[in-house]
């Protein structure tokens, strides 16, 4: 396992701490000009997704994460668990419903997503940025009305409902930005 | 990007054109406010035999070799932290009012206000005090950034006031019952080092209030933090040492100067002990400071100024590479 210095300190290291993986998203070097040298970092948990801010003095080291991004496809569902594959090396990698978090809503068979390993398993997943989805359900659409600001929630062939404008109907295919989970246009009526 | 390989466009600068313009502007403007003032300009080693000793500075150490077939053996020299010592020496040889505008370095320093190598502007004049100090930096800040006079702030009274505690009598058990109270983020393992919560909560709870609407000349520094400035015999005492902030912007350093060759001696030997249980390598005790000092330095006041500073704030950058053309990471 690597050590980094607080030398080594920077955006993008992946650390260990209280034995789980960060990524550091902000450092500041911060050093009164005769006084004590200081490393302000802001870590993103890379399980839990919450945000730390941690000060360390010069000298201090922190461990490195065994931290790996892969490229993997979704197979399938099955009751609570979330069945992945690696492209290269074809293993299968399973992530519970809460590792995968709201990702579920855009898991169609055979999507590519990337996923993060931590020593050797597998802890997060994220979709691509967009994905398209078919249209199952939704109230029908006032013909004519392609105005944007008025909405209505629809049932995706996933399963999840996304807040559409109005004019969109059933078999449409619409396109769905994953990290706001928001509408972004319709793809095929 | 290791071994530093160059990316395709790593070879532009990083400052705009405007900023360095600026940046000559304003380079201008330092040297006719001093020499409107009848100081000379000096230029002394930046590589030297000698160096400043500070528990917190790293000079680089560069090795002039003998035989350019052994790089790496010969003599010794350091890259200069500041030109604090060779502009002594040449007060104690008989100049008056000094200024340099010097390429100074410091290892390790890297990050959105400081870049390992960086222009200094050091003056000193003969005769000052603390207080005659404090006034020619503040007619610098006014004249060059174009800002009311500088508000003066003691230390203690900073500290007081922005962190409810005494800084020259508190404990390190109330240093630290105050940092979390602020709230500020406090590494690990500074239970007994008085100054590092002094570092601590300067920067994160008094420094950003410090120079807001006009400059604020902060002075009376602990005695522990005296570098080489002289102590006056307060109950308790106090470094006779001031700090211009612009801006929550630490700008510039003065002290009303050490004149004592033995006190700078016991100064030395202890910041030496301190980078040792520190892990940091020592260095040397001995240098031609000590024995201008010996010979006598007249009574001055000495400040150094951070310049790329200077333009960061003239010019509202918010990282040091926007106002150096080549910073590290591009040098």
């Amino acid at each position: 396992m690597g050590v980094y210095k607080t030398s080594d300190f920077r955006k993008g290291l992946k650390v260990q701490i209280d034995g789980e993986p960060y990524l550091m998203i902000e450092m500041n070097f911060v050093k009164p000009g005769k006084g004590n040298a200081m490393y302000k970092c802001r870590l993103r948990n890379l399980i839990r997704g919450s945000v730390l801010d941690r000060t360390y003095k010069g000298g201090d080291s922190l461990e490195s994460a065994d931290v790996e991004e892969i490229e993997v496809q979704f197979l399938y569902r099955q009751v609570d668990t979330f069945v992945f594959m690696d492209n290269k090396s074809y293993e299968q990698y399973e992530l519970s419903a809460e590792q995968v978090d709201d990702n579920w809503k855009y898991l169609k068979e055979g999507m590519a997503c990337s996923m993060v390993l931590y020593n050797g398993s597998p802890i997060t997943m994220s979709p691509p940025n967009h994905v398209t989805l078919k249209v199952e359900y939704c109230e029908p659409g006032v013909k004519g009305d392609t105005a944007t600001n008025v909405t209505k929630p629809v049932k995706v062939e996933t399963g999840a409902e996304i807040i559409c404008p109005s004019f969109i109907n059933i078999g449409n295919v619409i396109k769905v930005d994953t990290r706001t989970g928001e509408y972004v246009e319709r793809v095929s009526t | 990007m290791p071994g530093g390989i160059a990316s395709a466009t790593d070879f532009l600068p990083s400052a705009p054109l405007g900023n360095l313009q600026l940046r000559a502007r304003l380079l201008r403007g330092v040297r006719e406010f001093f020499d409107r003032r009848g100081f000379l300009e000096v230029e002394t080693p930046i590589l030297s035999a000698d160096t400043v000793l500070d528990r917190h500075l790293d000079p680089l150490r560069v090795t002039l070799p003998a035989d350019p077939r052994e790089p790496d053996a010969g003599r010794m020299l350091w890259l200069q932290t500041s030109p604090e010592f060779g502009m002594k020496r040449l007060l104690a040889a008989g100049a008056t009012a000094i200024y340099q505008v010097a390429r100074v370095f410091r290892g390790g320093e890297c990050g959105a206000w400081h870049n390992p190598e960086f222009t200094m502007v050091e003056w000193y004049r003969v005769g000052d005090g603390m207080r005659e100090g404090m006034q020619l930096l503040s007619e610098l800040a006014e004249q060059l950034l174009s800002l009311d006079a500088a508000q003066r702030l003691s230390y203690r009274q900073a500290f007081l006031t922005h962190v409810g505690v005494d800084p020259l009598t508190a404990s390190d058990d109330q240093f630290c019952a105050a940092a979390r109270r602020l709230g500020a983020s406090v590494p690990d393992g500074l239970a007994d080092d008085a100054d590092a919560w002094r570092d601590l909560l300067l920067t994160e709870c008094v420094q950003p209030h410090l120079g807001r609407d006009r400059p604020t000349i902060l002075y009376d520094f602990p005695a522990s933090q005296a570098a080489l400035a002289r102590v006056r015999d307060d109950d308790p005492p106090v470094a006779e040492r001031f700090e211009l902030f612009v801006r929550g912007v630490e700008l510039a350093n003065g002290y009303h100067e050490l004149l004592d060759p033995d006190v700078l001696r016991q100064r030395n030997a202890s910041a030496n002990r301190q980078r040792r249980a520190d892990g940091k390598y020592p260095l040397p005790e001995d240098s031609r400071l000590l024995a201008a000092m010996q010979h006598g330095l007249p009574p001055c006041a000495g400040v150094a100024l951070g310049f790329d500073r200077l333009v960061m704030l003239a010019a509202n950058a918010r990282e040091i590479a926007e106002v150096i053309a080549f910073p590290i990471a591009r040098a």
